[in-house]
């Protein structure tokens, strides 16, 4: 076997997060500077990977295996496709950015750098697993950490409500999943995604049990109705955690719902692709709706991320090559710009202390990073061409329109509500006269601007170079047309 | 494995040792002085420790199920497995113990811990009614003076009485139902019973509800031990008065103690009747959860939370058993085990940290553990990871315990009974976690005070159980072979 170099990327943030519990706890730069040093680790191994994984060969890479459970053919198996080598790459991102932007959290670091490695890990892990026990056990770590952060550090006014809401709807969507999981596991006799594929599963028990895996995964990507949690849990908690939760975590339910729903049950998903075609419309075109009439900075950004979540649901059940591609590229493209828009949130508001619009202003002038970092996300958010967003909204509506031409037409009017909404808040938020309360608004710190800068490059660099990631990505879409097409 | 032939005195060395160190214990409370008997606890853990290590070299069960002492005690992996638990439970409960002053001096106190948890033993190789009985009797009768040993005060006393009169009433019902049995097949060896029913054993065959009418009656009195709904009343008030420790002796081994008989009895005594017993305990199952779920959100105490969450424990376990009843071959109660060992050590730890929390503050409401992150972060990880353990969340040892519950009952078609059971599990998670928002949560009226002080060895325990929890819940293999030799030998009959 070769350098376990996914091990290392799932077990830093493990180590780090039990190192750093047992370190005293006045070390604060220490906690920090360990932190960052395990969210870079992560990113080296994703580019590590990044620059490693053989996209002529394709398929899955990387491969590491240790039996763990035999008897029930549970075991440690970690491998690749190109779509995780990039949600891996994106993960390594998000969780630096998230420790920068947390550097100067007061209340207990110790606990809330080890809680948000734990996080990290489980996101890493769950990318990395070609187990659907060993996935759904990383799946599942995330739940405390996720629930204690928020309630922990975040907004006091909504944090026990959304924290709660947030933990307790995810934890129904997995364990719904669970049970799907489970009957998979005894239908198939292996907990091995590999071996679950070449299971043949009749047509009876895919039309049966898709929905739970599907549906349950899915409810982490805020598939309507299940996506009230999202705008809740975001809002109250701390940003580094809406970023990490808008930025990756919803992209790990997508991630799951694909892999041990759509590809082990492909006939399944067919049957049910109208289903989430359409809940995914609504998520599309309503949540863009009620982000509009937000008044409160953090709300627009949470449904915003609703919105666009259903367009990677839409690409994904459209079953054709574009709509998967789309969907895979707006995962990456969407974990990149909810970050960076929830890190400016969460600095305009470290400054400003409000987050309500009517009370924001003029704010271009005072932080000239943050406007320009905010723009360059909303652009990518409407999908302009030239960043990101364009490469991976457009294949997503070709794909819809060779689909159901319906929901292409529908889910249009999802982006022009956007670009409203967006330029709404760019204008009470940053042009305009600056309040009287906020004139003592200071700039941000450089560590913040950096934050801003590396992911504005990448979103626009994506835009103008789509060959980053098109291909990478392309490697994941035959792997699953084949196991699609074929049934 | 051993070898084929073990001679019946070391076949029951757990049981002699047992008697052995309640013995010693009952000499050294005697001589010793107070300062010296406050170290009792630690001879006790240390004696049973010695006791699961030489019964590890010399009591291993043979290959194939034996019955000894005149088909009195049966010799098997599950006897062996459930002796170990016990012990295991026996040793963690007394070191718990040696730090409470109000009992580590007492002798008594351990040598009647020793009594039960000897009946314990019995219970789990019983092979014959007679014994069951007088093992069943042998364990509660010391644990409902424990129950009460707290003589001044009166919550205790009042929980040692409550759990007498709860216990001896069903006890008694159980008892009718093991005469009916007898008097039905005309013998009290567990594994001849079935045959008796249709008629082997000379007698007429069984009209098929008189079998059941007995089997209902014996399953009250299990159900009392396992602490099942609807014989779930005495566990709040009894969890609630009894000394801590005590509290946590009785909602793990004592339930697991409860649990191998029932799987015990129910496989080789009703093995005909299979499907109506799973019927049944699929119903206690889901009146487990249920009740056990929806009463803990309403708590205030602590250990009345513990208490409702131990019935709702049992729920799941009993999962497993109504699969095995259904069909699932060895599976569930593979998964029932190891659902009993995950428990074991996390509910474990649970009231050990408990115990430590009302020694530091005098308090076991939940509302006077706000802040106990600022003031105690070791202890409040330790409570982190055992209430984590107790919601099912990975990586710690409840996960895996729920996740091969649930398999085995989806494998055995009751996947009713596995939805029915994730519901709870969330209703579960609630009340689990407002708990720990409480202790992380920061709270403004404790940032002045210094950190609580904790004793070294109390430091010591905490990260010992929370390594263990997550040593459960991660390295499956050796306890899942552990659960799987106990299982499979509870469906071998002769």
């Amino acid at each position: 076997m070769s350098f376990p170099l996914l091990s290392l990327l799932v077990l830093t943030p493990l180590a780090a997060g039990l190192v750093i519990l047992a370190l005293p706890r006045e070390r604060r730069d220490l906690i920090r500077w360990l932190a960052l040093g395990a969210g870079l680790v992560m990113l080296l191994c994703s580019l590590a990977l990044y620059a490693g994984y053989d996209q002529q060969a394709g398929g899955y890479q990387f491969i590491e295996y240790a039996p763990w459970l035999p008897q029930l053919g549970i075991a440690y198996h970690l491998g690749v496709d190109g779509l995780a080598v990039a949600m891996l790459v994106l993960t390594g991102l998000v969780v630096s950015a998230g420790v920068i932007v947390s550097w100067k959290v007061e209340d207990r670091p110790r606990e809330f750098f080890s809680f948000m490695m734990f996080l990290a890990a489980s996101v890493a892990g769950v990318f990395a697993s070609l187990d659907l026990f060993l996935l759904f056990f990383f799946f599942e770590i995330a739940v405390f950490p996720k629930y204690l952060m928020i309630v922990t550090w975040g907004s006091p006014e909504t944090r026990n409500y959304g924290g709660m809401k947030l933990t307790l709807y995810l934890f129904i969507g997995s364990l719904v999943a669970l049970v799907g999981v489970l009957a998979l596991y005894v239908q198939g006799g292996t907990f091995n995604f590999l071996e679950l594929q070449e299971a043949g599963f009749s047509t009876e028990f895919q039309r049966l049990w898709f929905p739970f895996v599907f549906f349950g995964f899915a409810v982490l990507g805020a598939i309507f109705p299940f996506h009230s949690w999202a705008p809740d849990g975001h809002v109250a908690a701390p940003t580094a955690i809406s970023m990490l939760l808008a930025g990756v975590e919803m992209k790990v339910g997508v991630f799951a719902a694909l892999r041990a729903g759509i590809m082990l049950m492909p006939e399944g998903a067919q049957i049910w692709s109208p289903v989430i075609l359409a809940l995914a419309t609504v998520n599309v075109v309503y949540g863009a709706f009620i982000a509009m009439i937000q008044t409160d900075f953090k709300y627009v950004i949470g449904f915003s991320s609703v919105s666009h979540m259903g367009l990677v649901l839409i690409g994904l059940a459209t079953l054709t090559p574009d709509g998967i591609r789309g969907a895979g590229l707006q995962m990456f493209s969407h974990g990149t710009m909810t970050a960076l828009f929830f890190a400016i949130v969460g600095m305009v508001y470290d400054q400003a202390h409000t987050r309500d619009m009517g009370q924001l202003g003029g704010l271009m002038r005072k932080m000239p990073w943050a406007a320009a970092g905010f723009v360059v996300a909303g652009l990518v958010s409407m999908g302009m061409p030239g960043f990101s967003g364009f490469i991976a909204e457009f294949p997503i509506f070709m794909g819809a329109w060779r689909a159901a031409p319906i929901v292409a037409v529908i889910a249009v009017l999802g982006i022009i509500i956007t670009a409203a909404y967006i330029f709404l808040v760019v204008r009470r938020v940053f042009f305009g006269e600056v309040p009287p309360a906020l004139a003592a608004v200071e700039d941000i710190p450089l560590r913040d601007k950096i934050t801003i800068g590396v992911f504005s490059v990448i979103m626009i660099a994506i835009g103008w170079f789509p060959s980053l990631i098109v291909p990478l990505v392309e490697t994941s879409v035959q792997t699953i047309l084949q196991v699609v097409g074929g049934a | 494995m051993g070898n084929g032939d073990i001679s019946p005195l070391t076949a029951v060395l757990p049981e002699l040792g047992l008697l052995a160190l309640a013995a010693i214990i009952l000499v050294l409370d005697l001589f010793w002085d107070r300062k010296a008997r406050a170290n009792l606890g630690w001879v006790t853990a240390g004696g049973l420790l010695l006791v699961a290590v030489l019964s590890v070299f010399m009591a291993q069960p043979p290959e194939t199920p034996t019955l000894i002492w005149g088909g009195m005690l049966r010799l098997d992996g599950a006897s062996f497995v459930f002796r170990m638990i016990f012990l295991a439970g026996a040793a963690i409960t007394a070191l718990m113990v040696s730090e409470n002053q109000r009992l580590s001096a007492q002798g008594e106190f351990y040598a009647l811990m020793l009594v039960s948890t000897l009946g314990m033993s019995l219970m789990a190789s019983a092979a014959d009614l007679v014994m069951l009985y007088l093992a069943i009797e042998t364990t509660s009768i010391p644990l409902y003076i424990l129950s009460g040993f707290l003589l001044r005060d009166q919550k205790s006393v009042e929980a040692g009485l409550k759990y007498l009169l709860y216990g001896a009433m069903t006890s008694a019902v159980m008892l009718y139902g093991f005469s009916l049995l007898y008097g039905f097949t005309g013998t009290t060896q567990i594994y001849d019973i079935a045959a008796g029913f249709s008629g082997q054993n000379g007698l007429p065959a069984v009209y098929p509800a008189a079998v059941i009418g007995a089997m209902l009656l014996v399953l009250v009195g299990f159900g009392f031990k396992v602490s099942a709904a609807p014989f779930h009343f005495w566990a709040p008030d009894v969890y609630e008065g009894a000394p801590t420790a005590v509290a946590g002796f009785l909602s793990t081994a004592s339930k697991a103690a409860g649990f191998v008989v029932l799987m015990r009895v129910l496989s080789a005594a009703f093995s005909d009747q299979a499907l109506v017993w799973s019927g049944v305990v699929a119903a206690l199952s889901i009146g487990s959860m249920v009740v056990g779920n929806f009463l803990a959100l309403a708590q205030k105490n602590i250990k009345r939370l513990l208490a409702y969450s131990s019935i709702a424990q049992a729920g799941y376990m009993l999962i497993g058993v109504a699969a095995a009843g259904a069909g699932g071959e060895s599976l569930p109660y593979t998964a029932t085990t190891y659902y009993l060992l995950a428990y074991l050590a996390t509910n474990l730890a649970a009231f050990g940290v408990v115990a430590a929390v009302s020694r530091l503050t005098g308090s076991e409401q939940i509302a006077d553990y706000r802040g106990l992150n600022q003031r105690a972060p070791g202890l409040s990880l330790a409570l982190a990871v055992a209430v984590l353990s107790l919601g099912g969340i990975p990586p710690f040892a409840g996960f895996f315990g729920k996740v091969v519950v649930f398999a085995s009952g989806i494998q055995a078609g009751l996947t009713w009974l596995v939805i029915i059971g994730i519901l709870n599990a969330v209703v579960g998670l609630y009340y689990y976690l407002t708990v720990l928002r409480v202790v992380y949560q920061r709270a403004e009226e404790v940032e002045g005070e210094t950190p609580l002080a904790i004793p070294a060895a109390w430091k010591t325990a905490a990260v010992l159980s929370a390594a263990g929890i997550v040593a459960i819940g991660v390295l499956f293999l050796p306890w899942y072979n552990l659960s799987m030799q106990a299982a499979s030998s509870l469906l071998t009959f002769r």
